[in-house]
């Protein structure tokens, strides 16, 4: 036995293994595939034979040529034999190769369900972890519904590791089995206040993905994402809420309104350029969300702006592209700010970079007018001749007709310098756009009658010089210019000025390399010419010319009837046809011009591009019904008469139609009706089921009536010379008319009627050419209706779902019996949420704490406060499931009371919290001072009935805001008045409240016989005060980093004077460095990123890079700043000293008592120190009240006169407070792992408890 | 959400691929072929975003990359992220192979593909930004890793022998990944 081990790890050591294979590769440059196919056989072997380390080491191998791009879906089924290993080692090995090669459809996964429940469960953490990823990857609809139970149970894990990979995978169990989602919701809910930062980044992740998808259904949220946005200091949590918030904004305008503010703040005073980034574009966002709500959010646009143009002004490439960016934003709806700074993006034109280029194009949009048109377009044709890649030159292709077309045209005051620019545009070699070109030349010369002539002209030329472009026959190529240019000239024949050599052209035998479909169009418009120049020849009883184009047809169509082109050969077929008849005809004397025209008389208008869709199915039509048994080719039946010719090739029929520009009405191949006369067509509409009847007869009718009528035939101007192609001279002309200005007056009164599009913004350029807007329509259908066929997912459909709804019975999740639970408190805490509502379960065990300690005198609003304290509690109630039995059977005659009030709170809680900023009351980003305080102290309950760390409290925050208000209103009306004067008063002198994040402190939540009021308490210390300047501090620690601190500081001008060029330097010591930034040497100043005027005040934040954390440290520091009077200003200077005490280290965070009780118990904490003090305020509560306040810590226990706070320092040192109060006396014991951390900590205590003022006193 | 993490040097060879959607194995090596090719003509001093990826994602999807010496790696990433965000977890990806790996270069990345991949499970899971605060990232891996020495016990003693006297046929090893300090890492506090 012993031998066979040895030999198997001599047998391992022999084998290849991954660094071997890699090795091996390259050696074999040449000979590659024949290595990797050896290594393949060998690797088969090695996965034949039974020692599971031969098995893993294979699958590694197998992933490294997975990378490679072969295929290793054979080997799936040994990937699950690595992956079912009980060595850490191979099922790490097993899950990655799975997460690499499984997907969906990988049969062997369905083997695998119960392997990875019983990995979720292992007691081993990395076990589970792995799992979790790898699940990630390949999860299936199966796999999430069998397993969407046991992750739930890890989402309340012990292990902050696992909870957050758990709450994270959630969002693909919910993509694959949207059902988990409801019954999910609250637990996802309550880990958005996950004391662990990573799983809290992780709800608020997913929720974020949910809610992007289908965003109403997360209005609800909005309170508590508030305040994670003003509490948070994790600035990827904050990114994730902002984006988030960008995305609610437009269902709830109140809400963008309730933003602004702290946007703005952060705005200010965040230095993270990714987070000023998202800043700027949710308050975009909002703005655009509001545009006609508030008057005064210019500020705020020029605030972004502003900001916008320093990104874009920076050096730094990345900052100059998303500047350009997040412009075009602004530009939809405000575009004339955007248009400040015109020279700014036209200079980014000329940038060297390519994505900036086109982001500054997208730009160019909105900063044209009439006036500067002409000279942009020139520019960007210049950028196009200088441009190397095809496909920037494309995106200026594309950008001109866009900017050029927007708003019908609105910009354009001379329509011949626009064919021109188009007729230019076709020498663009290698251009996609050909279509684009094309679609513009049809539409112009359709819809500017007064262009008409000119457009024909050229597209004439365009035909007789079309060697070039018919040599370059690429699909979507710019040959597509030659459909509109044959068209125009077949359907404008009156405007040739010789038909004949025209549709000379045309016959030329080059044309037949040109796609199919642009010679259908040839074909198509020989016959409309042919026609005009039968008619001319005949007026002009010219024989020769008659006889001449019967031969010319005659000779040269046959090579269209040869065509490969089923349309072009049958088009061809007819038109000779026709062309011989006529001929024979004209043998006889005949004269058949007049009847040749009537083919294609009357005028044809553009078709909106939604039209086909708006046609209303007539009752009774099934469409989807066969008409005919399926078998028979029945197809052509279906097609609808406008259509029906196009229908040869679907890419021809909508190849008019995939303009981005939505508004624009573009025209639609109906031009193609072809040799049947028209009273032929109209009988088979008559007969068409498809076809609106009568309807286009009329239509027709009418529109030439309004044609006659509403449409000017602007007159030419003779005086510009026509036939010269290029666009520069009009350009010329344009400033001609912008300069001559009188004289253009006399030439509006010439013209008789002349229709201005909407906002004249500069009416000093007249408009030279009329654009008409007439667009057929089926009635009853507009050009702004919706449109219907939007891109729906279907799975975006799945997941949207009411949340707040309670659970129904049936939503349970499938739970197997033979299940084995982790977690023994979970099977209960499942049967109660599956059983009833869960989001009710905690608001019902509030309730009922409550009245165990109250007096049962309870109405209405107090249920609903009781409400409002919920989401806050769901921590503390997690925690503690051992609810009593008798406590549930006692109060279930009052549950369906308590769940009717809280139905109807609930619905209101949003309207509530919306409502409160139109209200004039101090916004939650104020700091408010006041302090309701009550606490309980009724022992053994423990968690629920204190709740004093200022986490929680600012968590409480939203949700108590109304409460206290309602209770407030139960008081004396008077009395409430003044107490909100007094609280803003003090608001206003306090130091350094107005700050974005709050301080806002309610002790606890169940009001008591021991009312306290606390005094009121302020976080902010006093750093430095002159006459002109005062900053107060603050220090926040956050556990996300061990290695930093920030130190918010607000800086207050008191003089009646500006204030700028403010600079923050410190001293840096060895331990603890200010972070200044890139290419900044350690004596530099930092610059404050404000201004601030006479009387205002702004917060800027620094961060300390700290080493060790168990000393205080304090730092001197200069402030310099140049203050501005009437009479000049002056430098001034204003010292100060920052104290780090170390208790400015520690972050509140919770601790479950067991946890606590393991803390007291274990043998870790070895550092112990005690301390004897004399507080100044007689009461427990209180004491205890600021240290959880000042110094971050926690009250896990209190009972009588002694209470038990933990805290935890950004390193991670548990700290541990036991406080007993004898007599006068206050006795504390602590315990942590750094002696002199707790030391320093007790002195922090000691000087906090025996001063009285209630701001920090620097020690 | 991220849809697709690539590595690969100057010359377009993957050394590290990572895709959180389902591609068949010829697609993937299309789109790492197409990315190198978008990714690889730009210069230098040019911004880190760039669009127009055909194979992978469609408009709401971009490319935001860094080039570091040798190697470039390429976050395929949708509307949802934040552009710098991103760039800021490419440090820290990067940062913290150079942590794990002792001064990376290409050569690791090579060899030990399969712990890059470890460590990427780390920082992003299926596609979701899963963790970024380095301390916390490099703690995991190294409790993963102590697990594995210990299953490992002596029995792989001599395998690791063996491996050690492979390793010294690798001629020198060029530490090539230079971590410069990026202007806007400075700026941010993650």
């Amino acid at each position: 036995m012993a031998l066979r081990k040895v030999k198997g790890t001599i047998d391992r050591v022999m084998d290849k293994n991954l660094q071997d294979l890699v090795r091996g590769i390259r050696n074999h440059k040449d000979t590659e595939p024949k290595f990797i196919a050896d290594c393949i056989d060998e690797i088969k072997q090695e996965l034949k034979q039974d020692n599971l380390a031969v098995k893993a080491n294979a699958v590694s191998k197998l992933n490294y040529l997975q990378m490679l791009g072969y295929d290793i879906s054979w080997a799936a089924f040994n990937v699950i034999e690595v992956m079912s290993s009980t060595k850490f080692t191979y099922k790490r090995i097993g899950y990655l190769a799975a997460s690499q090669s499984f997907h969906e459809g990988t049969d062997v996964l369905m083997l695998t369900t119960n392997m990875i429940r019983k990995d979720l469960s292992s007691q081993n953490m990395y076990d589970a972890g792995v799992a979790l990823n790898g699940l990630s990857c390949f999860i299936t609809v199966d796999l999430a519904r069998d397993l969407a139970n046991d992750i739930m149970t890890l989402m309340t894990s012990s292990r902050p590791y696992l909870r957050k990979k758990a709450v994270l995978i959630m969002y693909k169990v919910f993509l694959r089995f949207p059902e988990a989602l409801r019954p999910a919701f609250p637990r996802l809910k309550e880990k958005l206040e996950d004391p662990d930062p990573g799983a809290q980044s992780a709800a608020v992740n997913v929720i974020c993905e949910l809610a992007r998808k289908n965003p109403k259904n997360y209005l609800s949220l909005a309170p508590l994402f508030f305040k994670l946005m003003t509490s948070s200091t994790n600035n990827w949590v904050l990114i994730k809420i902002i984006k988030l918030f960008g995305a609610l904004t437009p269902l709830e305008p109140r809400l963008g309104k309730k933003l602004i503010e702290p946007l703005t703040n952060l705005i200010h005073s965040t230095s993270a350029m990714s987070l000023l980034y998202e800043c700027i574009n949710t308050v975009i966002a909002v703005l655009i969300s509001i545009s006609s709500g508030i008057p005064n959010h210019t500020a705020s646009i020029q605030l972004c702006v502003q900001k916008l143009r320093i990104l874009i002004e920076d050096s730094d490439q990345n900052l100059k592209y998303l500047g350009l960016l997040a412009m075009s934003r602004i530009l939809s709806t405000h575009p004339k700010s955007v248009q400040t700074h015109k020279d700014l993006i036209l200079q980014c034109l000329d940038d060297k970079d390519e994505s900036i280029r086109i982001r500054a194009l997208d730009l160019l949009y909105g900063m044209v007018s009439k006036k500067n048109l002409m000279e942009i377009v020139k520019k960007l044709m210049v950028h196009m001749d200088k441009a190397e890649g095809s496909h920037y030159r494309d995106e200026l292709l594309s950008k001109i007709i866009e900017i050029c077309s927007q708003s019908n045209y609105q910009y354009i005051t001379n329509f011949e310098w626009y064919v021109s620019i188009l007729v230019e545009l076709t020498r663009m070699e290698g251009t996609r756009h050909g279509k684009l070109i094309a679609s513009q030349m049809l539409d112009v010369a359709i819809r500017v009658q007064a262009i008409r002539h000119f457009a024909v002209t050229q597209m004439a030329l365009l035909l007789e010089n079309s060697q070039a472009l018919v040599s370059n026959s690429q699909r979507n190529g710019i040959c597509e210019v030659l459909y509109a240019a044959a068209w125009v000239c077949g359907e404008f024949a009156e405007h040739l000025s010789d038909p004949q050599s025209t549709l000379d052209c045309m016959l030329r035998p080059k044309i037949t390399i040109l796609p199919g479909h642009i010679q259908s169009v040839y074909v198509q418009n020989m016959l409309k010419l042919y026609g005009k120049v039968i008619k001319r020849a005949e007026d002009e009883d010219n024989e020769q010319m008659l006889k001449d184009v019967n031969e010319l047809l005659a000779d040269k169509l046959p090579i269209f009837v040869q065509s490969a082109d089923l349309e072009v050969q049958e088009r061809a077929c007819c038109i000779l046809q026709v062309a011989k008849y006529v001929g024979k005809l004209h043998e006889k004397g005949v004269k058949m011009g007049e009847e040749l025209e009537q083919l294609y008389a009357g005028d044809l208008n553009p078709v909106a591009i939604k039209a086909q869709k708006k046609v209303p199915v007539p009752d009774g039509l099934d469409l989807d019904k066969w008409i005919n048994p399926p078998p028979s080719d029945s197809s052509d039946d279906e097609i609808q008469g406008p259509s029906f010719f196009a229908m040869g090739k679907s890419e021809h029929m909508s190849m008019y139609q995939y303009d981005n520009d939505e508004r624009k009405p573009v025209y639609e191949p109906t031009e193609e009706e072809l040799t049947v006369s028209r009273t032929a067509r109209k009988m088979e509409q008559m007969h068409n089921p498809h076809y609106l009847k009568d309807d286009g007869k009329s239509k027709r009718k009418k529109n030439d009536l309004l044609k006659l009528d509403d449409i000017p035939v602007a007159e030419i101007d003779l005086s510009v010379p026509l036939h010269i192609p290029g666009s520069d001279k009009y350009s010329k002309l344009s400033a001609y008319q912008v300069a001559d200005g009188k004289n253009k007056s006399r030439k509006k009164g010439k013209k008789k009627k002349r229709r201005h599009d909407g906002s004249d913004s500069d009416p000093d350029v007249e408009v030279m050419h009329a654009v008409s807007t007439v667009v057929d329509m089926p009635e009853g259908a507009h050009l702004s209706d919706k449109d219907d066929d939007e891109n729906d997912n279907d799975l975006n459909k799945k997941l949207d779902m009411n949340l707040d709804e309670p659970l129904r019975d049936d939503e349970r999740l499938p739970v197997r019996t033979h299940h084995v639970v982790l977690n023994s408190e979970s099977p209960e805490h499942e049967a109660t949420e599956t059983n009833d509502k869960p989001k009710k379960k905690h608001r019902v065990k509030d309730k009922k704490k409550e009245r165990k300690e109250k007096d049962k005198k309870k109405d209405k609003k107090k249920s609903k406060s009781s409400n409002h304290e919920g989401p806050s509690l769901l921590l503390a109630a997690e925690g503690d499931d051992k609810t009593g039995d008798n406590g549930v059977v006692n109060d279930v005659t009052d549950l369906s009371v308590i769940e009717n009030t809280t139905a109807v709170s609930k619905a209101d809680d949003i309207e509530y919290w919306l409502s409160e900023s139109a209200e004039n009351t101090p916004s939650p980003t104020k700091a408010n001072t006041t302090l309701t305080t009550t606490i309980t102290n009724n022992g053994t309950d423990s968690a629920y009935n204190i709740v004093l760390s200022t986490e929680d409290d600012e968590a409480n925050q939203a949700g108590e805001k109304p409460r206290k208000k309602k209770e407030k209103k139960k008081k004396d009306k008077k009395e409430k008045k003044k107490k909100d004067k007094l609280k803003r008063s003090e608001y206003i002198e306090a130091d350094g409240i107005t700050t974005p994040s709050k301080e806002n402190i309610t002790l606890s939540q169940q009001p008591t016989p021991l009312d306290v009021q606390l005094p009121p308490m302020s976080s902010y210390i006093l750093l430095a005060e002159n006459k002109t300047l005062k900053m107060t501090c603050e220090v926040r620690a956050s556990n996300l980093r061990g290695d930093q601190i920030i130190v918010s500081i607000v800086f207050t001008n008191q003089s009646t004077n500006h204030i700028k060029d403010l600079e923050f330097n410190v001293l840096d010591t060895l331990n603890t460095k200010l972070i200044r930034g890139m290419g900044h040497s350690n004596q530099d100043a930092v610059k404050v990123p404000f201004n601030l005027l006479p009387d205002s005040q702004n917060e800027g934040q620094f961060a300390f890079s700290v080493e060790s954390i168990n000393m205080p440290q304090k730092l001197r520091g200069t402030m310099t700043y140049i203050l501005k009077t009437d009479d000049g200003s002056s430098h001034e200077k204003l010292d100060f000293k920052l104290n780090l005490p170390c208790s400015s280290y520690l972050v509140s965070t919770p601790c479950k008592s067991s946890e606590y009780t393991n803390f007291l118990s274990g043998g870790e904490l070895s550092a112990k120190s005690s301390l004897q003090v004399n507080p100044t305020d007689s009461q427990l509560s209180i004491s205890l009240a600021k240290v959880c306040f000042f110094l971050h810590f926690r009250v896990i226990e209190q009972v009588d006169n002694s209470a038990s706070l933990y805290s935890r320092s950004i390193q991670g040192h548990p700290v541990c407070l036991l406080v007993k109060k004898t007599n006068e006396q206050l006795n504390i014991d602590g315990k942590s792992t750094d002696g002199n951390l707790l030391s320093n900590i007790l002195d922090d205590v000691r000087n906090l408890l025996t001063t009285t003022t209630t701001t920090m006193v620097s020690s | 959400m991220i849809r697709a993490i690539l590595v690969f040097n100057n010359h377009g060879k993957a050394r590290m691929t990572k895709f959180y959607e389902y591609y068949p194995e010829d697609m993937q090596h299309q789109i790492v072929r197409e990315t190198f090719h978008l990714v690889s003509k730009r210069e230098d001093n040019v911004c880190n975003f760039l669009e127009g990826g055909t194979l992978i994602g469609g408009s709401d999807y971009k490319l935001i990359y860094r080039h570091y010496a040798t190697l470039y790696f390429v976050f395929c990433v949708d509307s949802s992220e934040s552009e710098l965000g991103i760039l800021d977890l490419i440090q820290v990806f990067v940062e913290t192979l150079d942590k794990c790996f002792e001064n990376v270069c290409e050569l690791d990345l090579i060899f030990h593909v399969d712990k890059v991949l470890y460590i990427l499970q780390e920082l992003v899971m299926g596609g979701m930004v899963l963790e970024t605060n380095m301390t916390e990232i490099l703690t995991r891996i190294e409790e993963q890793n102590k697990l594995e020495k210990q299953e490992a016990g002596i029995a792989a003693a001599p395998a690791r022998a063996v491996s050690a006297v492979k390793e010294m046929n690798i001629p020198q090893k060029i530490k090539d990944i230079k971590l410069p300090d990026l202007p806007s890492i400075g700026n941010l506090k993650f």
